[in-house]
């Protein structure tokens, strides 16, 4: 499914180099959680996948099931089945939410060359999925992420990426921000989307998001490269004993 | 209307603009040329050409004695230069001040006689196809039940007006609706009585040159106590090369009556600039209220800044009786050059006006515009929204004045003014004038400026928009307060031109 293979990228304002060479592959209907310290680079690496201007890729690849990620423009790689939860969801005042997911989901079905969805069929697939993420009527008329509560905006993401439909999913830090309950909810709604054909990135601080959504490979990411591969077990091990452990051993 | 409803309704709409970004590849939409034999005046302005236009017209002496005055007026008075447009000086004696087709020379009986380039005109313009039926004169198209709401169109191509629509039905409510010249014709009491009582024949520099010059345009008149049964239309098209177009338009809102007018308008592509210097007068008797709305896409020029319109209108309407009210919304995403101010006068106690603004600039266009809202009477309300977008080199202005007179007791004014800019060589000012004459009256005024984020175009983009899909919709959600106050059929519209308008601005 996805493909990296020594992925070097710098800051383009900065001349900073923040990946230093990530390896990674993410088999088709797996689940990957990115986990490590502040300024390892996870986010960087969300970004530059999903094709946000801003850094330089000096070296290495990416590829979304043979197809060269960074050739591509960001909505390509989005009707290619890329989607990114974002951490910071951005605000887009006086465009209705429903509005900005029917321009979306049709944009990247014209892309792929599919009829679009009419309005009456839109309107009832998204009240099915808004209802198991318990949005209501309303947070689908408000605009876009404007006065969402932290909890809100996460849940809007989710329900973005079930209405798109991608099989390459990154979570940037969807926990952050997150109380217990509402972290539940966003939990569940990715658990839905679950499928053979689909894989998820979960780049995440903590362990705790990855009880609820059981990773199959945990990976520890500092200073721009993996460190580290392992089982759920891995995460356990950064619970309880931090990152400089494993930092050290590693070292 | 359940929920429901209303969120299919609205996701219609913009579905509508994304298919029109899609199918239009990013080139002015109505820049065609009719290929009909024009007459023409001879190029230049005199007493001469003032005299021949009231001519053709057939006009009393009267007007042509208005008119020769105003001319007169005219030739002492000064362009003027305090807005922020920039252009090349005009030769006023190198323009047309006459042309029509030449198939109008004897006007039709019926529109079954009209040309039917004229009617393929129509029909490129979008007008809606039933209306086209009754230009074309389909018989029977007037009986039979209009699908949802009414409009009656009032076309003027270049200087003359070709044919009205609907006029029977509008007959029997008493209205009406009719070009100027046949207005001044037919109904000489009431023209006499408020051409020029709004804005005076000696009022600017563009309202005098029009006073004496103006071809044609439209005539509304709505009794006491009647509510216009449709919306009234107007198309409005330059078509002849080098031709001025000077359309006057004059609406009368009789005690207790009310009307919607929608003004479109449109003009071929062409390499010289084109002058248009149009007067709106709008009397708003006793109860009455008048909503005048404008979708202006004259041609804005070239993305090198070649070409266009210039676009210098007086437009003004005066609340002139107790409890009055008047709406303007205009959609200007059109012209090289916008200079244009529709204004407010409320005379009246207890009258109010509105303003509701979305001005485009992209590539070299240059707008300047606002409205004045002179507040005369007791407890008079105004409010303005004011959204200003610049794209490419293009340069902005919202120029304002509310003025609260000493007898304008308990006034209000509300105004709320905000600009967007997208990319770094195009600029947006923000010019309010604010007199305030009495203790009681309050005025309010919000302005911002921002910038259409990179972290709102990656967010969409992530979600499969390109970057025209994009900007068209951060735009349409920060225009979205005065789309609102577009009619239906018109928010669709406008909606589309704003993302044509944009196409090119990124990237």
């Amino acid at each position: 499914m996805l493909e990296i293979k020594g992925l070097k990228v710098d800051l383009e304002e900065e001349e900073k180099t923040i990946l230093k060479g990530v390896d990674l592959t993410v088999e088709a209907g797996s689940v990957h959680a990115i986990m490590g310290p502040n300024g390892s680079g996870k986010s960087t690496l969300s970004y530059v996948l999903s094709g946000r201007e801003g850094y330089e890729v000096t070296g290495g690849s990416a590829t979304l099931d043979g197809a060269d990620l960074l050739e591509m423009e960001p909505e390509e790689r989005a009707a290619a089945g890329l989607f990114l939860a974002f951490q910071y969801p951005v605000e887009i005042p006086g465009v209705g939410n429903m509005t900005f997911l029917r321009t979306a989901v049709n944009a990247q079905r014209k892309a792929r060359g599919q009829e679009e969805m009419s309005a009456a069929e839109f309107l009832k697939v998204i009240r099915a999925k808004a209802k198991t993420l318990k949005i209501d009527a309303d947070m689908l008329k408000r605009p876009v992420n404007v006065g969402f509560s932290g909890g809100e905006k996460k849940r809007n993401e989710i329900l973005q990426m079930a209405m798109l439909e991608p099989k390459m999913c990154i979570l940037d830090e969807t926990d952050s921000g997150l109380d217990v309950d509402a972290m539940k909810l966003v939990a569940e709604g990715v658990n839905a989307l679950r499928s053979e054909g689909r894989s998820f990135l979960v780049i995440t601080h903590y362990q705790r998001l990855l009880d609820h959504i059981k990773p199959d490979v945990v990976h520890i990411m500092a200073d721009g490269r993996i460190v580290k591969t392992g089982g759920p077990e891995l995460a356990l091990e950064v619970e309880h004993n931090g990152y400089a452990d494993i930092l050290t051993e590693v070292a | 209307m359940g929920v429901a409803e209303e969120m299919t309704a609205k996701e219609g709409v913009d579905q509508e603009t994304v298919e029109a970004v899609q199918s239009l590849s990013g080139k002015y939409k109505h820049g065609w040329n009719t290929d009909i034999e024009m007459e023409y005046a001879p190029k230049g302005v005199n007493p001469d050409i003032v005299r021949l236009i009231s001519e053709k017209n057939e006009e009393p002496e009267w007007m042509t004695d208005w008119r020769l005055k105003a001319f007169a007026r005219w030739q002492e008075m000064e362009e003027p230069t305090w807005a922020m447009v920039d252009y090349p000086q005009i030769d006023y004696q190198d323009q047309y001040y006459y042309a029509r087709p030449k198939s109008m020379e004897e006007k039709p009986k019926s529109l079954d006689e009209v040309d039917p380039k004229l009617l393929e005109t129509y029909q490129k313009l979008g007008i809606p196809l039933k209306e086209q039926a009754i230009l074309a004169g389909v018989e029977g198209a007037e009986e039979a039940p209009a699908e949802g709401r009414k409009v009656a169109v009032d076309a003027v191509f270049d200087s003359v007006s070709v044919g009205t629509t609907f006029q029977a039905e509008l007959k029997k409510a008493g209205v009406i609706f009719c070009s100027i010249s046949e207005a001044i014709r037919e109904h000489p009491e009431l023209v006499r009585k408020y051409l020029g009582s709004v804005v005076p024949a000696s009022d600017n520099f563009f309202a005098t040159l029009n006073s004496a010059v103006f071809s044609d345009g439209s005539f509304v008149y709505v009794p006491p106590g009647v509510r216009c049964p449709m919306e009234l239309s107007t198309y409005f098209r330059i078509n002849a090369e080098n031709t001025g177009q000077f359309e006057r338009t004059l609406i009368i809102a009789d005690k207790g009556s009310y009307v919607s007018y929608l003004e479109g308008c449109t003009a071929p592509q062409r390499d010289t600039t084109q002058l248009h210097a149009a007067v709106v007068e709008i009397v708003v008797l006793e109860d009455a209220e008048v909503k005048y709305s404008t979708v202006q896409n004259w041609y804005p020029g070239d993305e090198n800044g070649k070409g266009g319109i210039y676009n210098f209108v007086t437009k003004r309407a005066d609340c002139r009786e107790a409890r009055a009210k008047v709406m303007w919304t205009q959609v200007e995403t059109g012209s090289a050059v916008t200079w244009k101010y529709p204004s407010c006068i409320l005379r009246g106690d207890d009258t109010q006006g509105e303003f509701y603004s979305i001005a485009i600039a992209n590539n070299y266009q240059q707008a300047d515009t606002g409205t004045k809202m002179i507040h005369l009477g007791k407890r008079s309300k105004s409010r303005i929204v004011s959204k200003g977008i610049s794209a490419g080199r293009a340069q902005n202005t919202y120029r304002g004045l509310v003025s609260m007179h000493p007898k304008a007791q308990d006034s209000r004014n509300y105004t709320q003014c905000d600009s967007l800019l997208i990319g770094d060589k195009c600029g947006a000012h923000t010019v309010p004038y604010i007199e305030v004459k009495n203790n009681s009256s309050r005025v309010e005024h919000e302005a911002t400026t921002s910038k259409v984020d990179d972290d709102q175009m990656f967010y969409c983009r992530s979600r499969g928009m390109d970057e025209e899909e994009a900007v068209a919709l951060v735009v349409n959600g920060f225009c979205k307060a005065v789309l609102q106050a577009l009619p239906m059929e018109f928010a669709m519209e406008a909606q589309q031109l704003v993302a044509i308008s944009l196409e090119g601005s990124v990237g």
